[in-house]
């Protein structure tokens, strides 16, 4: 079995769009939340939303590149040109060597929302255009990347709700475990717009603080009143360690397991059962015991119910060895089909300087949730080992465990 | 529209949309082969005569059309047909 060595991450975030930039975010709490005057004409009940600059990629990439690009898209290439930048992979390395794609990503409304409109507008199905059909599939985010940088590895992407990137991770980590390919681009895409959000929003999902967007997302705080839908894209290189020895390339980490459930319950009520499952799956593979783990990044959106059993689960599991405990989603919002990944470069980047960022508008927790080990605000710390706990739509639940690298 | 105000406004989408220097069209040159075209561009062609002139055409009409000339040609007769 190949160890499995993380030697490049690349972000672009409501909270900054690169790692420096998020780097300063997590440390000083910083939220990356406002309101999208759009959502507000479009009769939202709530236009709170994760906001962030749409790339403009003209002269980088040519037309033909371009033109099949979502949103999610855009942000996936800058993330991916971070993360190959960190990882010392150029564009003639990754045309040559055999690379693989694993992206997560679980819609692309709005380009599909485009077309449709243009064909009820034209009748003509030409006029929607060249780019529309490579926009608008789920694997729009690898169709497009894998064509631009000319991959020759697995090629694919993964649809698993709010777990997606966390499971594209997981699913690279197996792959390279296992020899299967020796490196591969992870990482989570995640739209932000409102095309994709209405139905979200009619659900009755999101925190109505529409006075304040930055308090809206308080995760664990027993005044939380909905999650706040963010986005951007997250990309991290898995590489083995014997490849990334042989380039000499820096490690940021080490992949030590991955572990997965399914609820088998509701489609959107999450339950405490199978978040446990995955955390005991995670545990197991990694060969450690709960008292082991620093930091746990949860995946806690806040809303009422998640973050209780999230929080359930996790006292079930630690018992009285609490590791730190922050939802960065405080800051960043929900970032859906990105999270998994993002949240490892947060713990990441939290690891790499020392610290670990607030769980900020944190201020009074549920009553059962009380021996969970917050942190309400940044706390300086080194530590080795953190664990990022992902969950979606349908009881999709992922777990990952990240070392410092040792020799 | 005057001949010259379709041939300006074709060449200003030209430069704009498919990111070509103003100086490369010339009447003469291949149309193909100056912007780089491949099958999937002559769907946005298209999209850009409608757009721009306002009736709808086939990207299989492109098939008899080489030259910048041939394209200019082929969108006054379309635009005069239109009109008459």
């Amino acid at each position: 079995m190949n160890r499995v060595v993380i030697t490049g991450i690349g972000i672009y975030s409501s909270i900054g769009q690169n790692v420096d930039q998020v780097k300063d975010s997590l440390y000083h709490g910083k939220s990356g939340i406002g309101i999208d005057p759009e959502r507000t004409e479009m009769g939202f009940r709530s236009a709170i939303t994760g906001v962030l600059p749409q790339p403009d990629l003209k002269g980088m990439l040519k037309r033909r590149q371009r033109v099949g690009l979502a949103d999610q898209g855009e942000y996936a290439y800058l993330a991916t040109l971070e993360a190959m930048k960190m990882a010392n992979m150029d564009e003639d390395f990754l045309a040559n060597d055999n690379v693989g794609i694993l992206y997560g990503n679980d819609s692309s409304a709005k380009p599909v929302i485009y077309a449709t409109d243009q064909l009820r507008l034209k009748n003509d199905t030409t006029l929607i255009g060249s780019g529309s059909i490579f926009q608008s599939m789920n694997s729009t985010v690898t169709m497009n990347l894998s064509t631009i940088f000319k991959l020759k590895g697995i090629n694919m992407t993964i649809s698993a709700a709010c777990a997606s990137g966390s499971h594209a991770i997981g699913l690279g980590y197996t792959m390279i475990k296992n020899g299967l390919q020796d490196k591969i681009i992870c990482g989570g895409a995640q739209e932000v717009n409102y095309h994709s959000m209405g139905s979200f929003d009619g659900l009755g999902t999101f925190s109505m603080r529409v006075d304040n967007p930055a308090e809206a997302s308080r995760p664990f705080d027993r005044s939380r009143d909905g999650l706040v839908p963010s986005g951007g894209a997250a990309t991290v290189i898995l590489e083995s360690l014997e490849s990334a020895k042989k380039r000499g390339a820096k490690i940021l980490g080490e992949i030590l397991g991955y572990g997965f459930s399914s609820n088998g319950d509701h489609i959107s009520h999450p339950n405490v059962e199978g978040p446990t499952r995955s955390l005991e799956m995670v545990l197991e593979q990694a060969k450690m015991q709960a008292k082991e783990i620093e930091y746990i990044n949860a995946h806690a959106t806040s809303t009422m119910a998640g973050d209780l059993n999230e929080g359930k689960a996790i006292l079930n599991v630690f018992g009285k060895n609490q590791p730190y405990l922050s939802s960065t989603k405080s800051m960043t919002g929900h970032e859906m089909w990105m999270a998994g990944a993002s949240e490892v470069i947060y713990s990441l980047i939290m690891m790499h300087n020392g610290f670990i960022a607030p769980n900020i508008n944190l201020e009074n927790p549920d009553d059962e949730l009380k021996d969970l080990k917050f942190a309400f605000n940044v706390i300086e710390k080194d530590f080795d080992l953190f664990l990022s706990n992902s969950f979606g739509f349908g009881g999709t639940n992922s777990s990952l465990i990240v070392k410092r690298f040792k020799d | 529209m005057e001949r010259e105000e379709i041939i300006d406004k074709i060449n200003e989408f030209l430069v704009e949309e498919f990111e070509v220097e103003e100086e490369v069209i010339e009447p003469e040159a291949n149309l193909k082969e100056t912007l780089d075209l491949d099958s999937l561009d002559y769907v946005d062609l298209v999209v850009e005569i409608e757009s721009n002139f306002g009736f709808k055409v086939n990207p299989e009409d492109f098939a008899g059309i080489h030259t910048f000339q041939d394209f200019y040609e082929y969108v006054i007769n379309k635009a005069e047909a239109q009109s008459a």
